[in-house]
């Protein structure tokens, strides 16, 4: 109880109460401390949990998702206290809309929350939809032309992708409506899952392909992926943390619920070659994709697209071993990836640009900076010793013995995005200055903390992990 | 019973066939009253449902459906287009005879699809499922083929009042969920307000074609 109300209570009263308080020093500070109860209350689900209810439901799969999501909440909101300060003084936020922020941190929090512990599938879809919301607002935020524009397409491409969502909640509703009868109970998880072997497996097929296309959107699944590279260049950086580092993961997770569902029908079609079609498609086109960009927040986005192509393909593979893989790649890319966008949010600051060809030799003018962002890209493109060399070893070895020559196609896009990642981070960590010099005050912290993570679980994974990854892995069957 | 069924589902066909008018609207004003429209049979056949399933929350829905659909989101629209200064606006649609055939296609395409598949379900649900996914196809058809914002925001809406006349068709869907769908679209709605006075400031115009030239990284 006292975790639950330290994961969905805080951010919810802090949003209210940060939307009326306009001092930056003060609001950062409850902004963190609201996001530190929250990773404590999260921390509390590991050890005691609520029983599952009509509204809540803590279980080995989503607690995973829920400790993770806290505690990158909690880190992105230690970065944006230092990066929103620089935008203050910049001007390029107002206090105004510095007010607005905090509080549409918090309630994205919340939400993102709510949809990972949602024991009801209609309550589920509200906290997306609403979390798609609060980022659209923040993505928005600046209101320059380039991010009113990336906001609109968000919105639209996002809001469709919902809808088609819903449809899909209700087909599925419809489907369990002749086994379990009428109200909440045709909506509840575990009532779901436990009679699913009744369910009218064409119904729950069809439904199937609009939660796919639905969620997927929110994934960022190539074709549906084009709002994301948009949103996460155009939105202040430790948005684009979040968006990448979590919002992501919140889809994949309403995604994999549905999966357990059409599992458990005997008669319904397998979701794992859609899962893996479209996590190719997803590797192949932003690997290629990740050569052509100028801007460097559209090109750790589109390795997002990448990564997301990875993750989804290791779930549609599935066995023990795939979706033990899966959920190690998702954890890893998370911590890794916000790592970066913290680094690229002091880097882009500093230099007054985002476009590449404005840096170089950052490691030579920000050692401190610099330094970190190739150890990130370095574990972004999958290179030892950090955890996405373990997690990427795993997608390959479990799902070669399945099916070899998608795999084959699978490592080439990893060895493609490889080649990009690199030849990017040679031009602007080595070689000439260029651009900017000024010495920047960066928030250090969470980045380290992300990076020693993502290299402790390159060199040792502590059993006592394994075991807990392994048994949320069965649960998906 | 069987003339309760024939009104449902004429009311679910009035919808379709409200959308289908969406399709060609050239005129912004006229496009927000086709909207209204919809938006008052999706109230009609959200009560109509009430009565049949004799549930009397879904009375609820649809006095939301009346108040939020036909009344309050139209009215804004309306507003929303006086102050942008674009009510005599004509923004071109395309190919009317094409998007037409595209539209009649997507319906027969959602009854092949859903009919089947739904057999074992509800009679009056099946029928109204299988219509409101012909309102979901033609609201984003209604968003591909409009070049402005507004005109996507009307395609968005009429896609919205289909899936709500899908929920309203599913029997005893819970009224905690019908609720707050229809809070989210408020949300949304407002969202969409916000951004459309943004748009206009900083583009001095709601054309989508004006935003597309900032898209990516052509700068």
């Amino acid at each position: 109880m006292i975790a639950l109300a330290a994961v969905l209570g805080v951010p919810l009263a802090a949003a209210f109460l940060l939307s009326f308080i306009a001092g930056y020093r003060l609001s950062a500070r409850i902004n963190g401390l609201a996001s530190f109860v929250s990773f404590a209350g999260s921390l509390l689900f590991l050890v005691h949990r609520p029983a599952p209810g009509a509204l809540f439901l803590v279980d080995d799969l989503n607690i995973v998702f829920i400790v993770l999501n806290c505690f990158v909440g909690f880190t992105t909101s230690l970065f944006s206290a230092g990066y929103i300060g620089h935008e203050l003084e910049s001007g390029k936020l107002t206090p105004a809309s510095l007010r607005f922020y905090y509080a549409m941190y918090q309630l994205m929090l919340f939400c993102m929350s709510l949809a990972l512990i949602a024991a009801n599938i209609g309550l589920m879809w509200v906290a997306v939809e609403l979390a798609t919301l609060s980022t659209v607002m923040m993505v928005g935020i600046y209101r320059t032309h380039e991010a009113i524009e990336a906001a609109w397409k968000y919105f639209i491409l996002g809001s469709v992708g919902i809808a088609l969502a819903l449809f899909g909640t209700i087909l599925v509703y419809l489907a369990a409506h002749p086994v379990i009868g009428e109200g909440a109970q045709g909506m509840l998880w575990t009532a779901l899952l436990a009679h699913a072997w009744k369910f009218d497996p064409a119904l729950l097929d069809t439904a199937f392909v609009f939660l796919l296309l639905g969620y997927g959107t929110k994934i960022g699944l190539v074709p549906m992926h084009a709002w994301l590279p948009d949103a996460h260049a155009e939105g202040p950086t430790p948005i684009s943390a979040v968006l990448s580092g979590l919002l992501l993961n919140v889809a994949l997770y309403a995604l994999l619920r549905f999966k357990i569902l059409l599992a458990a029908c005997p008669g319904a079609i397998a979701p794992g070659p859609l899962m893996i079609a479209l996590g190719l498609a997803s590797t192949l086109l932003a690997a290629l994709m990740l050569y052509r960009r100028r801007d460097i927040k559209r090109l750790f986005a589109y390795s997002s697209i990448e990564q997301m192509g990875i993750i989804v393909f290791s779930f549609g593979v599935a066995g023990p071993l795939g979706n033990l893989a899966g959920l190690l790649q998702m954890t890893m890319h998370s911590l890794t990836k916000s790592a970066i966008f913290f680094s690229v949010g002091h880097v882009a600051q500093v230099k007054g640009t985002q476009r590449m060809a404005e840096m170089g030799g950052l490691t030579e003018s920000h050692p401190l900076l610099g330094w970190t962002l190739v150890a990130g890209v370095i574990a972004i493109a999958g290179l030892p010793p950090f955890g996405l060399f373990t997690s990427e070893f795993l997608v390959v070895s479990s799902s070669f013995s399945r099916a070899p020559l998608l795999t084959a196609i699978l490592v080439l896009g990893l060895l493609l995005s490889f080649g990009a990642l690199l030849l990017r981070l040679g031009k602007i960590a080595f070689g000439p200055v260029r651009g900017e010099t000024a010495p920047v005050r960066a928030s250090s912290a969470p980045i380290f903390a992300h990076l020693a993570l993502v290299l402790t679980a390159g060199l040792w994974l502590p059993p006592p992990l394994v075991a807990w990854f392994r048994h949320a892995a069965s649960l998906l069957g | 019973m069987g003339l309760g069924f024939d009104i449902a589902h004429m009311l679910a066909g009035l919808m379709v066939l409200a959308s289908l008018l969406l399709l060609y609207q050239d005129r912004l004003t006229a496009l927000i009253n086709v909207l209204r429209l919809h938006g008052l049979i999706l109230a009609l056949a959200v009560a109509w449902q009430a009565h049949i399933q004799s549930a009397p929350e879904l009375f609820v829905s649809a006095a939301i459906a009346l108040l939020v659909k036909a009344l309050v989101i139209p009215g804004a629209l309306d507003r929303i287009v006086e102050r942008l200064g674009i009510h005599r606006s004509v923004e071109t649609v395309g190919g009317i005879g094409l998007t037409m055939f595209a539209g009649m296609a997507l319906v027969a395409l959602s009854l092949r699809v859903m009919l089947p598949v739904t057999a074992g379900a509800d009679p009056v649900s099946r029928q109204d499922i299988a219509l409101a996914l012909s309102v979901v196809l033609i609201g984003l058809l209604v968003m591909v083929t409009r070049r402005n914002a507004l005109g996507q925001v009307a395609g968005f809406l009429s896609l919205e009042n289909g899936i709500d006349l899908a929920a309203a068709g599913a029997r005893g869907m819970p009224l905690v969920v019908e609720l707050s769908v229809a809070f989210s679209v408020l949300i949304a709605f407002i969202v969409i307000g916000i951004f459309l006075f943004r748009i206009r400031e900083r583009f001095d115009t709601v054309d989508l074609a004006a935003l597309e030239a900032f898209r990516g990284e052509r700068r």
